[in-house]
């Protein structure tokens, strides 16, 4: 129940909506090699997270999941790129599909502490992969520990936790920088 | 017993490690988060909340469950000095206190049903009830700029811990003294507290306070709290260390 910011660009038919949450949910199972399984669940959920906002986002609207392939969104940064698809493959497709074969990268958006860019790969008309190729993690942590002026606090510079753990806390997983780029590539792999 | 569901728009999480725990325990459980849904989404246009907001409704009207949210809402707004705040813009928006709200309901559900060794999840926010086959629950702080990685591994029982941030996602909380200056200090802030919904409440409010949160924290009795800020420094509050497990 996290308040979502506004929704930005908008065209298109509903139907879209639909399409995509199915697809997502469905190609997470077998969504990857990646052998850290946290990852992979992390991101499964990161995934049909932002799907489910933004699809409660534009059907509040009464607007659509997808841009016009051929718009890309105008508060991308302009370091947005628009990989054509990868392979050539003759863009076969699969019955019931809406998307064409190949890879797509999706612009690059403004996380607020970074940039997000995500990579999509479509195969057989479905989602077989969703890659970051940026994401907000180019901080520095080499800054100087200021101690606090409040004797009761302490610092620390934060620092990767390897030991296993069953519950994960974190601030709301959708991202609309995420779903703004992902949207960009799926944009791109409309049929 | 673990499941989990899509519900309120983000991921819901509910492992009841006794032995007894039923498929229609886990059940009871998600539909009181589906009518909380019903109850309290501004996106949902049939909501009792989108009838307050657009004048449909008298106060007389409203639902027990909406009087006990405004009543903790109007406390809450008290108690954190006006950080915390639900209305904005002529209309009102408690998603702020309905989640941890929520999932206190819900625990108190799994309590009342027998069952001693529990948590529930909903989007990051959590309640630890009992023990996970005798080990205190570990429950990772997550590294807001590198997501799957964690940054602190607490061991915790009956306590609730919430983490309010920007992290990746674009900003959800606002300061309502100055609600169009972004909050851009504060990365994330978790809070552990005596339950999800003091935990939950405070954190909104310190995350609004931006990087004063974690003093705020500092002299609530019985909470805790870990701010990260945007350069990746933690500041976190002296009884905090208690719950960290340390790295082999």
């Amino acid at each position: 129940m996290q308040k979502a910011t506004p929704a930005r660009s908008s065209s298109g038919n509903e139907a879209g909506t639909q399409i995509c949450v199915k697809q997502a949910e469905y190609q997470i199972e077998i969504m990857s090699e990646d052998t850290d399984t946290m990852k992979k669940f992390a991101l499964a959920v990161l995934i049909i997270g932002s799907f489910i906002l933004f699809s409660l986002v534009y059907n509040h609207n009464n607007n659509a999941l997808l841009p016009p392939a051929t718009t890309s969104s105008a508060n991308t940064s302009n370091r947005s790129s628009s990989t054509s698809p990868t392979p050539a493959a003759s863009s076969t497709n699969t019955p019931g599909a809406t998307y064409k074969d190949g890879t797509y990268t999706g612009s690059v958006a403004d996380a607020q502490w970074g940039n997000v860019q995500v990579q999509v790969v479509i195969q057989s008309g479905k989602i077989s992969n969703v890659t970051f190729l940026e994401y907000p993690n180019e901080r520095d942590r080499s800054v100087r520990i200021n101690q606090s002026a409040d004797p009761q606090l302490i610092n620390e510079v934060i620092q990767a936790q390897s030991a296993n753990v069953d519950i994960v806390t974190g601030a709301t997983d959708t991202s609309e920088a995420f779903i703004q780029s992902l949207t960009d590539a799926l944009s791109q792999a409309q049929a | 017993m673990k499941q989990i569901r899509l519900l309120m728009g983000m991921p819901i999480t509910v492992e009841i490690v006794d032995p007894t725990a039923a498929q229609d325990d886990l059940e009871q459980v998600f539909a009181l988060f589906v009518t909380v849904d019903h109850t309290f989404s501004t996106y949902k246009e049939d909501s009792e909340i989108a009838r307050i907001n657009r004048g449909e409704l008298a106060p007389a009207q409203y639902s027990a469950d909406m009087q006990t949210i405004l009543a903790l809402s109007a406390q809450t707004r008290k108690e954190t000095r006006g950080y915390f705040d639900i209305r904005r813009n002529g209309s009102i928006d408690p998603s702020g206190i309905v989640k941890g709200w929520a999932i206190q309901q819900a625990a108190q559900l799994l309590r009342e049903r027998g069952f001693r060794h529990f948590y529930i999840d909903a989007g990051g926010d959590i309640q630890v009830v009992g023990y996970n086959k005798g080990y205190p629950w570990h429950i990772g702080i997550r590294n807001p700029f590198q997501r799957g990685e964690n940054v602190k591994i607490l061991a915790l029982t009956d306590r609730g811990i919430a983490t309010s941030g920007t992290a990746i996602r674009g900003q959800h909380i606002y300061d309502p003294h100055q609600p169009n200056t972004p909050l851009l200090d504060v990365a994330s802030i978790t809070v552990i507290g005596p339950n999800i919904y003091e935990a939950d409440r405070f954190a909104t409010a310190a995350f609004a306070m931006g990087k004063e949160g974690i003093r705020f924290i500092a002299r609530l009795a019985d909470f805790e709290g870990y701010m990260i800020d945007a350069q990746a420094r933690a500041t976190f509050t002296p009884g905090f260390e208690r719950y960290v497990v340390r790295e082999p």
